[in-house]
């Protein structure tokens, strides 16, 4: 394998419990897929399903306590992130890995004005004076479509597609290598949706950045990523590229999630959603955590948990059919 | 700013008004008679009864009133009946040592209390901040006058290293700084904890650690001057509490201050020298709360641009409604 194939994030066996004092919270069970450079990733899931947590393991952000990363190794570039040292981290963070967070409204500081909290990165990162800094930040302010002019503007003076592009340029204002976008549009009008995620389609191409995109919205995902993985109660059950998990979709919930859809062609009146709802992270069942919902339950799945099989090239499915 | 800063001037006038009013009527109903006191027992009734006229204690309530007011907007604030001096010297003489004090003491509780309640809350349920909050409850507890009556008796009289009273150097102030500063270090390391332990869990925090930011930079530049509103509010009261309870620690140290100069002035119904000395009082209030509504400005972007717009104060709806 040459540099060039090998991945640049690479998640293995990772596992993320929250402690708390109603039980453990099994927020991420031993989850495992690799992101090449330049590629982005759509990870898919209900609410609670773990993907906000998987994103913030990748930026060891855990908040701890409650949080616990039980098991598992995050490689970035083949380093483990999660041996980093505190100074390893703070490098790690914001430079190499930067996140984009779900709601504008809070992930900005509201006392201090935009072009300094996109500032500080660069200065702290790249070691660039507060002037240097300040015409980084205006280029990233022009990059994201907002006039430089603005700098000096605090966030109540933006509304949230603005606040959204200012947290944007924040997560690439050091140019990192992967950002992890946790619902980047979710909080936001349709309109400004498609705005934003072009800009941020085309910001990754320009940049060669590589993304894991957070969203539970099967069609964010077909706008702008290479492949997808569907996560369901901490496990991914499908992961492989966007044609593999759309045209041969295997894994019952999958099939159920694309069967909630919908879809403009089909004249029946009723949408078919999945049975029941998921199971509570603190009490997860036994087997596969999908078989009580699942239509084609077997006696098998209450007892084993079904091992991630590849069933064609670059395909992956956890499911006991396919095994 | 301006606009406001005038409007918040012109809307302490009445408060003042109201403070003469209120302080003016209640020593006019209170027992004893001026001349009395002034010429003593063994002057004849006509004597006291010219001095009476002299005085203007003949005239009506609201002629009395109305020539004291007069004289109030001339900066003439009434001779002290027993010295003969003008009022308004007599006050300024004892003001300067009262303010010292108070300044003294405000700024040694914000240099013990603001750090001890940032650590407090950085590190929450350590032993320093299990120490620090037994130490306030016991700050807050304990009586201002007992903690001063201690301090005399362990430091004067056991150790004879500190002075026990009067006000003639630095190593005067140590004891009656301590004294006033107990109750307002415990409040005020209480209250930045509580503002810090909010803060530090709202979004922006983590998209700051997020950036890969030192701790150090993520509490001052980020989280303190968002906890600073609740704490400059609870300073300003502090400061307020410092000058007009003045009173009990100017007694006990027998410090020349306005405090004790009031309780003398009180005791010989020596009515010019108390209304001057509440007015006094009064104002420094007044110009202690303009300076605190400023520096919520100053601190919070937010609140200067509602200055702005309508020189209405909302801060307290404001801060709330942006939790």
């Amino acid at each position: 394998m040459n540099d060039k194939d090998k991945p640049l994030l690479s998640v293995r066996n990772l596992t993320i419990h929250y402690i708390t004092d109603n039980g453990v919270v099994k927020a991420v069970n031993d989850i495992s897929f690799d992101l090449a450079k330049g590629e982005t990733m759509g990870l898919v899931g209900e609410t609670g399903a773990g993907k906000t947590t998987t994103a913030l393991g990748i930026m060891n952000l855990i908040p701890n306590p409650p949080g616990k990363i039980i098991n598992g190794e995050i490689l970035v570039d083949g380093k483990n992130i999660l041996e980093f040292n505190k100074y390893q981290t703070r490098k790690y963070r914001g430079n190499v890995a930067s996140m984009i967070f779900q709601d504008p409204m809070t992930a900005l500081n509201p006392i201090l004005t935009v072009g300094e909290q996109i500032a500080e990165v660069s200065r702290y990162h790249n070691k660039l004076s507060k002037a240097e800094s300040y015409v980084k930040a205006a280029e990233m302010l022009e990059l994201v479509g907002i006039p430089s002019e603005r700098i000096n503007e605090y966030p109540h003076q933006f509304s949230g597609g603005m606040k959204q592009r200012v947290v944007i340029a924040i997560a690439l204002a050091c140019n990192p290598q992967l950002l992890l976008a946790d619902e980047p549009t979710t909080a936001l009008d349709v309109t400004i949706q498609a705005q934003v995620l072009a800009l941020m389609g085309d910001l990754i191409k320009k940049y060669g950045t590589s993304m894991v995109l957070i969203t539970h919205d099967l069609g964010v995902v077909t706008e702008i990523c290479d492949r997808v993985a569907i996560m369901y109660a901490g496990q991914i059950v499908e992961t492989g590229d966007l044609e593999a998990v759309y045209e041969h979709t295997k894994h019952p919930y999958t099939k159920g999630l694309f069967g909630s859809l919908p879809r403009i062609s089909d004249k029946t009146s009723r949408l078919n959603p999945i049975d029941g709802l998921m199971p509570d992270p603190t009490n997860l069942p036994n087997g596969c955590p999908f078989h009580p919902r699942c239509p084609d339950k077997m006696p098998e799945c209450e007892s084993r948990v079904p091992a991630n099989t590849e069933i064609e090239p670059g395909h992956f499915v956890r499911c006991l059919l396919y095994e | 700013m301006l606009k406001f800063t005038i409007k918040r001037i012109l809307v302490a006038i009445p408060v003042l008004l109201g403070v003469t009013l209120l302080v003016f009527t209640m020593l006019y109903f209170t027992e004893g008679d001026p001349a009395r006191l002034i010429l003593g027992d063994t002057a004849t009734e006509e004597e006291v009864e010219a001095l009476r006229e002299e005085l203007g204690l003949n005239d009506s309530f609201g002629q009395q009133y109305i020539s004291y007011l007069g004289g109030v907007l001339k900066g003439d604030l009434g001779v002290d009946y027993i010295t003969g001096r003008p009022v308004s010297e007599e006050v300024m003489d004892r003001l300067t040592t009262t303010l010292k004090l108070a300044v003294a003491s405000i700024v040694f509780s914000m240099i013990v209390a603001i750090p001890a309640g940032i650590i407090s809350a950085v590190r929450q349920y350590s032993a320093v901040d299990n120490i620090a909050m037994v130490i306030a409850l016991l700050g807050n507890s304990m009586p201002n006058f007992w903690l001063a009556l201690m301090l005399i008796l362990f430091f004067s009289v056991f150790l004879g290293i500190l002075p026990a009273s009067g006000l003639y150097g630095a190593q005067y102030y140590i004891m009656p700084v301590i004294g006033i500063s107990a109750g307002s270090i415990a409040t005020i390391t209480r209250m930045t904890r509580s503002s810090m332990l909010e803060v530090i869990r709202q979004d922006y925090i983590r998209t700051s650690m997020a950036k890969g930011l030192t701790e150090f930079l993520i509490i001052v530049k980020h989280a303190l001057k968002n906890a600073l509103i609740p704490v400059i509010t609870v300073i300003g009261i502090q400061f307020t509490v410092a000058v007009g309870g003045a009173v009990v620690n100017e007694q006990v140290f027998a410090i020349p201050g306005l405090g004790k100069f009031l309780v003398d002035a009180i005791k010989a119904r020596n009515y010019q020298v108390v209304q001057g000395g509440v007015l006094v009082i009064a104002i420094i209030c007044s110009i202690v709360n303009l300076v605190i509504d400023l520096l919520y400005a100053f601190v919070d972007p937010r609140i200067k641009s509602q200055y702005q717009k309508s020189g209405k104060i909302k801060r307290i709806r404001m801060v709330k409604e942006e939790g």
